[in-house]
């Protein structure tokens, strides 16, 4: 054993002791933005779907005003806060959903659970990540939107108070609500099917593609179960007028109804999420 | 593969184990110990009462036909299966319930994984280091499964050579006490297999604790200290790849054929018979027909082992 003689001097010497938490989190971090960047495919269709459906939209309906006698606007202004909702509820809610039941179908859970990694180490890395393409994607979409179909800015701080508490909130609500909903796919290939018809039947039922107060009163009631509607409306009253809240259900923007009804859903997606996550995959023995 | 520009492997890096550097355990307990195990999915008894031990710093190779049971034993082994019933202690601890410190103090080189495609080979080996508290040097481990060449290389562009000899990387570099290989070697061309062996057994000079399950009986002769025979959920015959199956099993076989007639005996005394057989049995030419003397190897012991548990 004598040339194990200095790495086992050096063990003894400074007792080894497994690292936090927190700096974990911040590898795993590193590493799932590597491998996010490195899948060409994903990075394109996660930034580009919201822009591309504003582009689409605002040039379709782009001669048509949106509201009715008491306040009408611009298409592409209406239908923004609608794709920033979206585009949220893609880079959490579908990104971690697809990519946990990926990832415990290719063996990155089994690999990562015979580690001594833990398991809050590894969302925190999700979380982060799901944060950073958030930011960033939020960020071009609301940049093509100014420059590109000239939709106003808001001026007000207040405004953008409103849009940072809904979209963090709306971002986490998302990544606990795709961690817990992982769990649902049988396998990693049927992930995408999954995952995405939920997202896009909540994307029409929830005014993302229509104009909210448009739709039928019972998808009204029915989208104002899930996070999106509220997410959505949080956004409306970030970048619509102040007159266009007449248009909502409650005839307000409902900030307070906002907040309680994505922290219920970050809380049932924490519990749901703690109680039935899986490192290996529901058929697998 | 690319073994053949592979150099051969580095002594393994930063050993690490001797006596004084174990954990908490007194010196005689088995670093692996296993008694009464079983397993159930649905119908099939998996695992059915099996018992086995490992002594710190031996290599232990579990052999069985698929479906015997070893890997369900394996995955329980390292903690990510739960059990119906049994005692299984690893490094002292229930897998089933043991934390964070004690998987620091375990390397799992699992079947079949196809993640971390995007990262490159340096990547993957240095971040997962990091999960640990007191791992091997990554660059070092690198080079000593033959991967420096390809360091930068991502995952995916790795052949399947590669791709395992990456994935013992990552399970030796936290740098465990106990290794469990599952089927290391499948897929692998007879050098990279052999460069593979010298890794392995390095790995063992060095104090790590290795249960090896393989369908390689050139491979587990050549690396296990002792041999587990698992058929049906339970150890059949357990030894060293020398004497497994007992001396009966090992007695060499002398065949010879006269008129047509195939004939085999048993007998310590191979060379006396086979003079015995000069003289009554060669033909015109002076040759014993079809004359074979067989030493049967650790194959043909397992597969006797196999048969006879069959029949019986």
């Amino acid at each position: 054993m004598s040339t194990a003689a200095p790495t086992l001097a050096r063990a003894g010497a400074r007792p080894a002791r497994l690292p936090g938490v927190a700096r974990l989190a911040l590898v795993r971090a590193a590493v799932e933005l590597r491998q996010f960047w490195r899948e060409r495919d994903a990075v394109v269709f996660v930034f580009a779907y919201p822009i591309v459906m504003l582009a689409i939209f605002s040039t379709v309906f782009g001669s048509e005003d949106q509201g009715t006698d008491v306040a009408a606007i611009g298409y592409a202004q209406y239908f923004l806060p609608g794709m920033v909702a979206t585009g949220v509820m893609l880079t959490s809610f579908q990104s971690l959903a697809i990519s946990i039941a990926v990832e415990r179908d290719d063996g990155t859970l089994r690999r990562l659970r015979a580690t001594p990694l833990p398991v809050a180490a590894y969302v925190g890395g999700k979380v982060l990540l799901t944060l950073a393409t958030s930011v960033a994607q939020t960020a071009l979409l609301l940049a093509v939107a100014a420059l590109a179909f000239d939709v106003p800015m808001p001026s007000d701080p207040d405004r953008w108070v409103t849009f940072a508490w809904v979209f963090v909130l709306g971002t986490a609500t998302g990544t606990v609500c795709g961690v817990a909903f992982s769990s649902l796919p049988r396998s990693g290939r049927s992930a995408s099917a999954v995952v995405t018809p939920v997202v896009l039947v909540l994307q029409f039922v929830s005014g993302v593609f229509f104009a909210f107060f448009a739709l039928p009163a019972w998808m009204q009631t029915l989208a104002s179960v899930f996070p999106l509607k509220w997410i959505a409306q949080g956004m409306r009253s970030v970048f619509l007028p102040e007159e266009m809240a007449a248009l909502e259900t409650g005839g307000s923007w409902q900030h307070l109804a906002t907040a309680g009804v994505l922290v219920a859903w970050l809380v049932v997606g924490l519990v749901v999420g703690v109680r039935t996550f899986r490192w290996r995959r529901r058929d697998d023995g | 593969m690319t073994s053949t520009t592979t150099p051969a492997p580095a002594p393994p890096p930063a050993a690490s184990r001797g006596p004084g550097a174990a954990p908490p355990r007194s010196p005689g307990d088995p670093a692996v110990r296993v008694r009464g195990l079983a397993k159930r999915y649905g119908v099939k008894q998996a695992v059915d009462g099996l018992d086995l031990d490992l002594a710190a710093g031996e290599i232990v190779a579990v052999l069985g036909p698929n479906g015997a049971g070893k890997t369900t034993t394996v995955e329980i082994l390292e903690g990510f299966r739960d059990r119906d019933a049994g005692e299984v202690r690893v490094l002292g601890e229930d897998p089933a319930r043991a934390g964070r410190a004690w998987r620091a103090r375990i390397g799992v080189v699992a079947q079949d994984s196809r993640d971390q495609a995007e990262l490159t080979v340096a990547e993957s080996v240095r971040s997962t280091a990091r999960y640990y508290p007191a791992p091997r040097d990554p660059d070092e481990v690198v080079a000593a499964v033959g991967l420096t060449a390809k360091a930068g290389a991502r995952v995916r562009s790795l052949s399947g050579g590669q791709r395992r000899r990456l994935d013992v990387a990552l399970g030796v570099v936290g740098d465990p006490e106990v290794l469990f290989l599952d089927e290391p070697t499948t897929g692998f061309d007879p050098q990279a297999r052999r460069t593979f062996w010298d890794l392995v057994l390095g790995l063992r000079d060095a104090g790590t604790t290795i249960l090896l399950t393989t369908h390689d009986l050139a491979e587990a002769a050549h690396l296990a200290d002792r041999v587990a025979v698992v058929r049906d959920g339970q150890v059949v015959a357990e030894g060293t790849p020398e004497t497994l199956g007992g001396p009966d099993a090992r007695t060499p076989l002398v065949s010879w054929t006269v008129d047509g007639v195939r004939h085999a005996e048993r007998t310590e005394a191979p060379t006396a018979l086979a003079a015995h057989l000069m003289a009554t049995a060669a033909g015109a030419d002076g040759e014993v027909a079809d004359l074979c003397i067989a030493r049967p190897g650790l194959e043909d012991v397992y597969l006797g082992l196999l048969a006879k548990e069959t029949d019986a």
